[in-house]
């Protein structure tokens, strides 16, 4: 027997990450601006994007999102409640999306042409460690975490707070009782994603939502 | 638990890699993965015994290369090595560096083979150099 060493230096997970390059081409020249929402389960990303999908439809947007869960299409039903086309994507049992789910659920979306959207939202599975890994296409990845999280967050999940352009600090109504230190999470996002642009929002009350939508139409302007 | 998926693109890549190699048996899959690839190493290893059963590539190494993570500072004007995960700065001026140079890798590097030698009895039973049976 002889040895042989073969170099090979190629991504692991090269197969999903040339889908994901084939849906972020399809996305630009559609001109829709698609962002990934990450974060624990029961963060609130549902309630946040119901509300964004409300004030967005409100001001004249198209918008739509995709959800994935490993099972059920409550979230689903949730979203369409705000009039926006949603579809639901389940997973059953995979604890991430991954750019084919993404491919496949785009196929066949009646009614729904990216070319007439403005924005599209992919809620994944909640999930801090595995959706870090998966690109999806999406221009823009958005961490989540809410106040009852605990501050340090960031710094227990380092890999996906990292990989995020930029945070959404939810439930900020009930900082408060929560005893959430609002300087602490903010200095822990910075240490792991210097730089990045935090919003702080209730989608209960309304607040710092202004913020996160001038955010959205000021990314989603064709540069 | 996304190392479950990870195993099954690793065993899908290196058969592919290894099939341009008649006869061979995998010896050592060799990776390189960064300190925030989010993957943990003891999981993986757990994973890759159950990936790679039943396949070619049963028994094969998995070896696992963690690379720190290296960020650029501006104001020093180098590549740095941080130490650990939790806080993005320049170890030299300790400065805040956004600029993420090394860290997110998650690579297969290379793979050893086991290969007949030409003129020995394998596949086949023919003496015949590997580069001529096809």
């Amino acid at each position: 027997m002889t040895t042989r060493i073969v170099e090979l230096r190629r991504g692991i997970l090269k197969k999903n990450d040339e889908l994901a390059a084939g849906l972020r081409s399809r996305f630009t020249s559609a001109g829709v601006l698609v962002l990934n929402l990450v974060s624990s389960p029961g963060t609130g990303k549902t309630a946040f994007l119901e509300r964004t999908l409300r004030e967005l439809r409100g001001r004249g947007a198209h918008v739509a999102a995709l959800v994935g869960d490993l099972e059920t299409d409550n979230d689903a039903r949730r979203l369409a409640a705000s009039g926006a086309p949603v579809r639901q994507i389940n997973t059953h049992g995979i604890c991430h999306l991954d750019a084919e789910m993404i491919g496949k659920h785009l196929d066949g979306w009646q009614g729904v042409s990216l070319a007439g959207l403005n924005y599209l939202f992919i809620e994944n599975v909640g999930n801090l460690v595995c959706p870090s890994s998966y690109d999806l296409g999406e221009r823009i990845r958005v961490a989540l975490l809410s106040v009852t999280e605990g501050e340090d967050k960031p710094l227990k999940y380092p890999g996906l707070f990292n990989s995020a352009d930029a945070a959404v600090i939810t439930k900020m109504d009930i900082a408060g009782p929560c005893g959430f230190d609002r300087e602490l999470a903010l200095k822990n996002l910075n240490e792991i994603r210097p730089g990045m642009r935090v919003f702080e929002t209730s989608a209960r009350t309304g607040e710092g939502m202004e913020a996160w939508l001038a955010y959205l139409a000021e990314q989603a302007r064709p540069s | 638990m996304h190392e479950l998926s990870i195993a099954a693109s690793i065993v899908e890549a290196v058969s592919e890699s290894a099939s341009a190699y008649p006869g061979s048996r995998v010896k050592e899959v060799r990776l390189r993965v960064g300190a925030l690839a989010s993957v943990v190493e003891d999981s993986l290893q757990f994973c890759w015994e159950l990936a790679t059963q039943d396949t070619p590539l049963t028994g094969a190494l998995l070896v696992i290369r963690k690379l720190p993570v290296v960020v650029h500072c501006d104001g020093c004007g180098v590549d740095a090595e941080v130490d650990g995960v939790q806080s993005l700065r320049c170890p030299r001026c300790g400065a805040l560096a956004a600029d993420l140079r090394q860290g997110r890798e998650l690579e297969i590097e290379s793979i050893e083979l086991d290969e007949p030698e030409p003129n020995e009895p394998g596949m086949g039973g023919e003496a015949k150099p590997v580069e001529e049976r096809k």
